[in-house]
């Protein structure tokens, strides 16, 4: 593997089951245990730099780290010397000198991960970069996939939504294509990204053409902070054509899946008995989130870093 | 498909096979009557054997076999299972990270019970206490006892098995290779 986990594409079939299976040996380690500690990295240092705002990816990191005995340090870019005009570039060195191992990085701006990646001797691991990437959650996706369905290779997943800012949608279609499922995309005209003809994937703007072929079903969130451009005429509208309902839900195969990466706009993109059907793996998603990124520090940390 | 190529390291000429196949059978049979004599009556019934991956697997679930076979059922069958040390092991940062197996604790856990760990080879020591310290995580056994096929010595821990298969003086430079069917398709133990 290598030393950093910037880019979904980064990761071949190899290292993808890899990251997969070793979560799965951590969850069956752990499983019904009172004390869910491992000594692994114990005296590694993980510091969770976060430019933009987070709940449950720096809380999962953070608790991951945690189980594996790091210790770490919890940078939010507000409070810090980020205020007063230190650079990236900066910030990272002055990290760095204090000893830390590995870098967490969430960013507003795309590529900043892949910049650090550039500065720093310790592992950069990208925890959602603008609308680029999202690396982990593809995994833990792809994790919770497994888990429900027992594999990945042919199996039918149709991404829903706002395509174009997503960097979980970006991350996933790389990953689950090299794991070997098929992936449709399914989005407004306005909300696909320029160049889309050259991704492994179908694209529909029908939800409703497509449901009963989906093994799974990745509702994606509306994100009201980058709809700034009347990307569709209104919410209603929406939420209308594209939302997942009970109605949509009912039209899908007997074990599809349903998932959202979160957090959820309840009654807009989905809605709330949909969330919490038995079909929906919101919450399994993120404690598999959990042993996903432990595994990922793990296999990056876990031998000599330098 | 040629056989050659599983033979291939047994034509080396430093190779020399140290157990075959019936001698692994009868060292089994011996340990595992062994085990059911230190148990006791009283202990048997709280017996619990768990492997060390990967190669300590198989022969837990072979002891347990033979002690169920020994007892005539007596006591019900022996709860088996694996416990993976990767994630203690003191030397990932010299040695690098590997891929994990499994572990499997049996239904019940480990607490208050009389369990045997089982490896393939013991050597330095430190992947036992590796074992020791995962078992602690995992619940607080009466007794913890050692089984192990071949004891090679170079001990670096202050670390002896309880019950070993065949004492086998090496060099540090020698490599001491336990192939099982379950595994490598065949059972025997070469030196090279």
């Amino acid at each position: 593997m290598k030393r950093h986990l910037l880019s979904a594409a980064d990761l071949d079939l190899g290292d993808a089951t890899l990251i997969l299976d070793t979560a799965a040996q951590i969850d069956a380690a752990l499983a019904g245990r009172e004390v869910k500690k491992l000594p692994t990295l114990r005296g590694r240092t993980v510091v969770n730099l976060f430019f933009e705002d987070s709940t449950r990816t720096r809380i999962s990191f953070e608790l991951a780290a945690k189980r594996l005995s790091a210790d770490v340090i919890n940078f939010a870019a507000k409070g810090s010397s980020v205020s007063k005009g230190e650079s990236l570039k900066d910030t990272a060195l002055t990290l760095e000198a204090m000893g830390a191992d590995a870098i967490v990085c969430r960013h507003s701006a795309s590529g900043a991960p892949h910049r650090l990646a550039e500065w720093v001797q310790g592992s950069v691991i990208n925890a959602g970069d603008g609308t680029h990437e999202h690396p982990t959650q593809a995994l833990l996706d792809a994790y919770t996939i497994r888990r429900r369905l027992g594999r990945l290779d042919g199996v039918r997943v149709t991404i829903v939504g706002d395509v174009l800012h997503s960097r979980v949608a970006r991350s996933n279609v790389l990953l689950l294509d090299t794991l070997g499922a098929q992936i449709t995309l399914v989005a407004p005209p306005t909300l696909l990204p320029v160049g889309i003809g050259s991704w492994p994937v179908e694209v529909s703007y029908d939800l409703d053409a497509v449901l009963a072929k989906a093994d799974v079903v990745m509702m994606l969130r509306v994100q009201q902070e980058r709809m700034n451009a009347s990307y569709f005429p209104s919410a209603r509208e929406y939420s209308r054509r594209y939302g997942l309902d009970a109605r949509r839900m009912a039209v899908l195969p007997e074990d599809a899946i349903v998932m959202h990466p979160g957090p959820m706009n309840r009654g807009m993109e989905i809605a709330a008995e949909v969330a919490d059907s038995v079909r929906s793996t919101i919450v399994e998603q993120v404690s598999n989130g959990l042993s996903v990124r432990m595994a990922v520090l793990y296999l990056l940390l876990g031998g000599d870093s330098k | 498909m040629p056989a050659a190529p599983l033979h291939a390291e047994s034509v080396d000429p430093r190779a020399r096979t140290v157990l075959d196949s019936s001698a692994i059978g009868r060292i089994i049979d011996r340990i595992a009557h062994e085990i059911i004599e230190r148990a006791g009556d009283e202990h048997l019934p709280e017996l619990t054997l768990l492997g060390i991956p990967t190669r300590g697997g198989p022969l837990a679930d072979r002891l347990a076999q033979r002690i169920a076979v020994f007892t005539e059922g007596g006591t019900g069958l022996v709860p088996v299972g694996t416990v993976d040390i990767t994630l203690y092991r003191d030397d990932l940062r010299s040695r690098g990270v590997r891929p994990l197996s499994a572990t499997r604790i049996p239904d019940g856990g480990i607490d208050g019970r009389h369990v045997v760990l089982v490896d393939d080879v013991l050597y330095s020591g430190r992947t036992v206490r590796a074992a020791l310290d995962a078992l602690r995580e995992v619940g607080r056994p009466r007794v913890v006892q050692l089984a192990v096929l071949i004891d090679r010595g170079h001990r670096e821990l202050p670390i002896r098995a309880d019950y070993v298969g065949k004492n086998l003086p090496t060099s540090a430079r020698e490599q001491v290779r336990v192939r099982l069917t379950e595994i490598d398709g065949t059972d025997e133990v070469v030196v090279r």
